[in-house]
C-alpha cells in the first residue's frame, strides 16, 4: 500500500496565531461587504479586531464586559440584515451567553458568526477560562454550524466561506501559537473534511489544534510501517458523514482526537455516525477526560491527558494490537 | 394634548382588545393577568404610535416591535389581528393547536412578529441591535419593546440599558408594564425594583411615568417622544393593574395565567361593554 501525502505540511513547528489571522481577515473583508459588523466584549485587543475598528469604526461595537447583551445585540443586527462577527472567549460565548445564542440567534436562524477564541485548554489559564465543553454545547443547538479550523491560517478561509453560509456559526480558534498544518494553497469547504494524509491501516480524525498532533503521530507511525489516514474534521456540525463512513470501511480503526471533553464533541459525533450506520470498527476517543483540567501550557496538558502526538501514537499502537 | 375623538376611538379599540383577549383565554390558557394590564399601551402603540404596513410585514422602514415579555403573547396576537396582520378568527382557530405557530409564546413565524420571545430579559438587547442597524442604514424608524416589570429583575436588561444609553439610541423606546406583580406575588416583596424611574434615569434614559390605562396619557407620551435622531433612549413606565378590566382578576397574582369558561367569558364581556358605556356617558 502506498501512503500518499495529500498535503505537504511543516514538520518543523512553525507557529501562527489564528487570532492575528482573524483580525487581518476581518479588516479586509469588512471593506468588501458593508453588512459585516464586528462585536466584542472588552476583548478587542485579545480578539485582534483593532484593525477592523480602525478601518470601520461605525461598524465596530465593543459592548463592554456583557456577553449576554452582546449576543442579543448581534441577533438584533442580524435580524435587520447585518452579518455580525462576535468574538469573546469560548467559555463565555457558550456558557455565559448560552441562552441568547440558542434562543435569540439559533431559533431565529440568524447569520451571526461567533468567533470564539481560547478554545479547549489553549489558554492554560485554568478551568474558569477553558472552553472544554463548547463544541458539545454548540453542537446540540438546532441550526448551528460548528467549526474548529485545522490550523491557524484556516480561520481566514472559514471567514470567507462564512459570508454566504446560511444560519448561525460557531467558529472556535485557539489562543495562538498553534502550528501551521497547511503550507500549500488548498480548497476549503464548510462541511467537507480534508484528508490531510492518506493511509489505510487506521484513521486519525482530529479537529482544531489537534490536527497537527495527529499528523505528527501519523509520521511516527509511518516510520514503523503503519499508514494512518489523517482527517482534518474542521466542521463538527454538519459532520462529513461520508468521510467518516469511508474511513471506517477502508481502515477498520478510528481514533478521534480533540482539545475538548470526550463527551459530546468530535468523538461523540463520529461515534454517533458509526452507531447509526451499524458500522463496527475499532474505535477510541481521545480528549479531555471527565474532569476540570489543571493549569499548564497546552503542550503539557495535551500530553497529560493523552491527546498530543505521543498520546495519539500510543493509542494507535494500542488499538492495532 | 390628545384630541377627544382619537381618545374615544382608542378606548373603543382597547375595550374590544380586552374582549378578544378574554375570548382567547376561553380558547386556551393565556397569561391573562399580564395580557389585560398591557392591553391599553399595546392598543395605543399599534393603533396610534407605530408606523407599519400589515400588507408588507418586512417593509424596511417600519417601526419594529419586540414583545420582550413573551408570555404576553395573547395580547400580542389580539393586537396584531386588530392591526390587520391576520384575523381574530384565525387566532381563535389556531391558538394552542398542535403544530400552530400561535402558541403560548410568540413564534417568529407569525406575520408581524419580528422574533420569537418568551425567555425574559432578551428583548432589550435585540432592540439595541435593531436600533444600531437602523442608525447604520440611516433609517428613521423606531424600535419599540414592551417588558414586564418583573422581567427587569433580569441582569441582562441592565446590560442592554447601559448599551442603549451609551450608543445614544434615541430611536429606541421601551415600555414597561409596571403592574407590580409577577408569578409569585408582589415585585416589591419578591425582589424590590423601586426606586424604579430613578434607576432608569441613572442609566441615562429619558424616563416617562404614566398611568398605563389612561389612553389620553399614553397618546400624549407618544406625541412627545423625542425624534429617532435624539441621543437618548426613552422608557415609558406605565403604571398598570394586573387583570385590568375584569374586577375579580385585578391585582390578583392568582390570575397570572389560566383559562376561563364560556359563562365567565360572557359575563366579563358584558361588564366590559357596560363599563365602556358608562365611561362614554361621563
Amino acid at each position: 500500500m502506498v501512503a500518499q501525502e495529500t498535503f505537504q505540511f511543516f514538520s518543523l513547528v512553525e507557529k501562527m496565531s489564528a487570532r492575528e489571522v482573524y483580525g487581518k481577515k476581518m479588516a479586509e473583508i469588512g471593506s468588501k461587504d458593508e453588512r459585516i459588523v464586528v462585536l466584542t466584549a472588552d476583548l478587542m485587543r485579545s480578539n485582534r479586531t483593532g484593525d477592523f475598528q480602525k478601518a470601520h469604526p461605525e461598524r465596530f461595537f465593543n459592548v463592554g464586559i456583557a456577553e449576554q447583551n452582546m449576543m442579543g445585540i448581534a441577533a438584533g443586527l442580524a435580524l435587520d440584515g447585518k452579518i455580525p462577527f462576535v468574538s469573546t472567549m469560548a467559555t463565555f460565548a457558550t456558557m455565559r451567553a448560552c441562552e441568547q445564542v440558542r434562543t435569540d440567534i439559533c431559533y431565529a436562524n440568524l447569520p451571526v458568526r461567533i468567533v470564539a477564541t481560547h478554545g479547549g485548554l489553549t489558554t492554560g489559564a485554568g478551568p474558569t477560562h477553558y472552553g472544554q465543553e463548547d463544541l458539545a454545547i454548540m453542537r446540540s443547538l438546532p441550526n448551528m454550524t460548528v467549526i474548529a479550523p485545522g490550523d491557524p491560517n484556516q480561520i481566514g478561509k472559514v471567514v470567507e466561506a462564512s459570508i454566504d453560509w446560511e444560519g448561525p456559526m460557531y467558529i472556535r480558534i485557539g489562543r495562538g501559537g498553534e502550528p501551521i498544518v497547511y503550507k500549500e494553497e488548498y480548497k476549503y469547504e464548510i462541511g467537507k473534511a480534508i484528508t490531510v494524509k492518506d493511509g489505510n491501516h487506521l484513521a486519525l480524525i482530529a479537529t482544531g489544534s489537534i490536527v497537527f498532533h495527529a499528523l505528527m503521530a501519523a509520521e511516527k507511525l509511518a516510520k514503523e510501517g503503519i499508514q494512518a489516514r489523517v482527517i482534518d474534521m474542521h466542521t463538527i456540525k454538519p459532520l462529513d458523514k461520508e468521510t467518516v463512513i469511508k474511513a471506517a470501511q477502508e481502515t477498520g480503526a478510528i481514533i478521534t482526537a480533540e482539545d475538548h471533553t470526550v463527551f459530546g464533541g468530535l468523538g461523540s459525533a463520529v461515534a454517533e455516525v458509526l452507531a447509526d450506520e451499524g458500522i463496527a470498527c475499532k474505535f477510541k476517543r481521545l480528549g479531555i477526560p471527565d474532569l476540570f483540567a489543571g493549569y499548564g501550557e497546552p503542550e503539557y496538558l495535551y500530553h497529560l491527558y493523552g491527546y498530543d502526538a505521543e498520546g495519539i501514537y500510543a493509542a494507535a499502537k494500542n488499538l492495532l494490537k | 394634548m390628545a384630541d377627544k375623538a382619537t381618545v374615544e376611538r382608542l378606548k373603543d379599540l382597547a375595550c374590544e382588545a380586552r374582549k378578544n383577549i378574554l375570548r382567547l383565554c376561553h380558547k386556551g390558557a393565556t397569561h391573562i393577568g399580564g395580557d389585560l394590564s398591557m392591553a391599553d399601551m399595546m392598543t395605543v402603540l399599534y393603533q396610534y404610535g407605530m408606523k407599519y404596513d400589515p400588507q408588507n410585514p418586512t417593509w424596511k422602514d417600519r417601526d419594529r416591535f419586540i414583545l420582550s415579555k413573551g408570555h404576553g403573547a395573547g395580547c400580542l396576537y389580539v393586537t396584531l389581528a386588530m392591526a390587520g396582520y391576520f384575523t381574530m378568527d384565525e387566532v381563535l382557530a389556531k391558538y394552542r393547536e398542535p403544530g400552530s405557530p400561535f402558541g403560548e409564546h410568540p413564534s417568529g413565524e407569525i406575520p408581524g412578529v419580528e422574533i420569537a420571545t418568551g425567555s425574559l430579559g432578551h428583548g432589550l438587547s435585540i432592540c439595541v441591535g435593531l436600533a444600531l442597524a437602523a442608525r447604520l442604514d440611516g433609517r428613521q424608524n423606531r424600535v419599540f419593546t414592551l417588558m414586564g416589570d418583573g422581567e427587569t429583575q433580569e441582569g441582562s436588561v441592565w446590560e442592554a440599558a447601559m448599551a442603549a444609553a451609551h450608543y445614544q439610541l434615541g430611536n429606541l423606546v421601551a415600555l414597561v408594564d409596571r403592574n407590580m406583580l409577577s408569578l409569585d406575588g408582589e415585585t416589591e416583596k419578591l425582589m424590590k425594583l423601586e426606586p424604579y424611574a430613578e434607576k432608569w434615569q441613572a442609566f441615562g434614559w429619558n424616563v416617562e411615568v404614566i398611568d398605563g390605562h389612561d389612553i389620553a396619557q399614553i397618546v400624549d407620551v407618544f406625541d412627545r417622544l423625542p425624534p429617532p435622531s435624539a441621543n437618548q433612549p426613552t422608557i415609558i413606565i406605565g403604571k398598570t393593574v394586573k387583570g385590568k378590566g375584569v374586577p375579580c382578576m385585578e391585582n390578583d397574582a392568582n390570575w397570572h395565567a389560566g383559562s376561563i369558561d364560556a359563562e365567565f367569558l360572557a359575563q366579563c364581556c358584558a361588564e366590559l361593554d357596560a363599563a365602556r358605556e358608562r365611561e362614554r356617558g361621563e
